[in-house]
């Protein structure tokens, strides 16, 4: 067993200690709970760390599959958020060919430009081609009813659940110097600071925050925001171990991609809002869709991997 | 012979249910009414030939294995394939929809009931083409209330299936797809039968998402 795989199944082990204590928590206030009184916040944070469970082991097994296991977890992840993306955007049966485009040659393509490597090619891939091919095929069929509004939210899925989420697993080909071989590691330390930050800046949102950020469209609050991504930076150093980036780098780098999580968790909710949706979709119970539950992912995952490329490879 | 074609029937009918479930994650939508074992009527609209698979395959299995959608026979019955999926892997009442067999469909349809089934039909005759909500209800649906009004009528709308699956093209998009149930209704009495198809046909369009402009 070598060092990396080491870390991981250390990463898994510490991952399982802090879930059972969550799980711990949650049962105990449930327990001290009246009997027939349902508490919302406690049903939603109960259902958090139940799909925490769920993706802990997800992740765990694909980093330990190696390069395989994680471009096919995220290529699953990209696919199903792009269903539910393209499910709530506009569309007219003009756009049939190019969805199906979108779906079944530019997903897999993108994620095969991601699993050999061509860095010139996958960052370019679908905000230069698709988004200049897919209006093509749309517009040849002659349908200029919405044009626009269709092709502009049609590429807006491709952006955020394949573009975006592709970069996590991007990170693997990011070549850091003396860090080599140990860069499956740095997607634990992007999904781990992220999503921790989500679920404190929650606790912190509901115990002392009072400023909302943006009123009528999230109940977020710039004190949970706050304490979340201080909170996200002190993970982020404890866990500087894992990154080539340093103690310092590494708090800095969680902080950055913590706080931009949180705005994208913002603008998506902003979409669900103007969709007259409550989630993306029913396929996580009790939790919503993959993009609910990716949201802060989804947005940090491409600042995270340009500021490794700028700063440290 | 005919236990290999009943285990090949089971196998090609999860098929089925494993694909749709696969390609638009096809999701029940149970509102005012459960998911429990009782004598109904589902009554659908009908923009594409996927709509029966889809209310097929989103039902629990106990349910699934009581149900029977009311299909033409001059379309399953077309070549072999269609004469063991329609008939033996959706258990489907064949009625011939011919105007020179009038009085038969209903009489099929009846004694399926009278068996116990429960049964999908849509109510629209034809698969719906144009930009309306949905096409003119057929008597068949009145006549069946009239006639066995101890029977839930379930409305039940099938979304998104024609974006997923236009007429014309072949390759379908993975969309979500989301099938409703409604409260149920039964003919009222002395209700007239236009009053009745209108009161259906409402029901029905009030489970459809809400078009966006």
């Amino acid at each position: 067993m070598n060092e990396t795989t080491n870390d991981i199944l250390l990463l898994a082990f510490g991952s399982f200690g802090i879930l059972i204590a969550l799980t711990f928590v949650g049962e105990v206030l449930r327990a001290r709970e009246e009997p027939g009184f349902v508490n919302p916040i406690l049903d939603t944070y109960m259902t958090r760390v139940q799909s925490w469970w769920g993706m802990v082991a997800f992740v765990g097994i694909a980093l330990l599959m190696g390069k395989i296991g994680v471009m096919v977890l995220f290529a699953f992840a990209s696919f199903a958020a792009l269903r539910e993306f393209l499910t709530l955007t506009t569309k007219a049966k003009a756009d049939h060919l190019s969805l199906a485009l979108a779906f079944f040659v530019v997903l897999p393509l993108q994620y095969v430009f991601v699993g050999l490597g061509w860095d010139g090619l996958y960052t370019v891939f679908i905000p230069v081609y698709a988004f200049l091919l897919l209006p093509i095929v749309s517009a040849l069929r002659g349908n200029t009813d919405r044009y626009l509004i269709r092709v502009a939210e049609t590429q807006w899925g491709l952006m955020i659940a394949v573009f975006c989420v592709s970069h996590v697993p991007a990170l693997m080909t990011l070549e850091v110097e003396g860090h080599e071989d140990r860069t499956v590691l740095m997607i634990a330390f992007l999904v781990m600071v992220v999503q921790l930050g989500d679920l404190l800046e929650y606790f912190f949102g509901r115990r002392i925050g009072k400023t909302c950020i943006a009123n009528h469209l999230s109940p977020k609050t710039w004190e949970g925001v706050f304490c979340g991504v201080v909170c996200a930076a002190i993970i982020g150093g404890l866990l500087s171990w894992i990154t080539p980036f340093g103690v310092l780098g590494a708090m800095a780098m969680a902080a950055a991609a913590s706080l931009v999580g949180m705005f994208g968790s913002l603008v998506f909710a902003a979409i669900k809002r103007d969709r007259g949706v409550k989630d993306w979709s029913h396929l996580i119970p009790g939790q919503g869709g993959f993009v609910d539950q990716l949201d802060s992912v989804i947005f940090a995952a491409p600042i995270f991997y340009h500021f490794t490329k700028f700063f440290y490879a | 012979m005919s236990f290999i074609r009943q285990f090949a029937a089971r196998i090609v009918g999860q098929s089925i249910r494993i694909f749709a479930r696969a390609v638009t994650a096809v999701r029940a939508d149970w509102q005012g009414i459960e998911p429990v074992p009782k004598q109904r009527v589902y009554f659908a609209n009908h923009t594409s030939n996927g709509d029966m698979p889809m209310i097929w395959a989103c039902l629990p299995p106990a349910m699934r294995r009581t149900v029977r959608p009311v299909a033409a026979a001059d379309y399953w019955l077309k070549n072999k394939i269609r004469a063991f999926v329609g008939p033996e892997v959706f258990n489907c009442v064949l009625v011939d929809r011919r105007p020179e067999v009038k009085d038969k469909p209903m009489d099929k349809i009846i004694a399926a009931l009278d068996e116990g089934s429960s049964l999908i039909i849509f109510p629209e005759g034809n698969r719906n083409m144009t930009d309306d909500l949905l096409l003119p209800f057929k008597a068949g649906l009145y006549n069946m209330g009239v006639a066995r009004p101890d029977v839930d009528l379930v409305p039940t709308w099938v979304a998104n299936l024609n974006t997923i699956m236009p007429k014309g093209e072949v390759i379908p998009l993975p969309l979500i797809c989301t099938v409703t149930f409604g409260a149920p209704i039964h003919v009222a009495e002395g209700e007239s039968k236009d009053d009745f198809l209108k009161r259906a046909s409402d029901a029905l369009a009030a489970l459809a998402p809400e078009e966006r402009s």
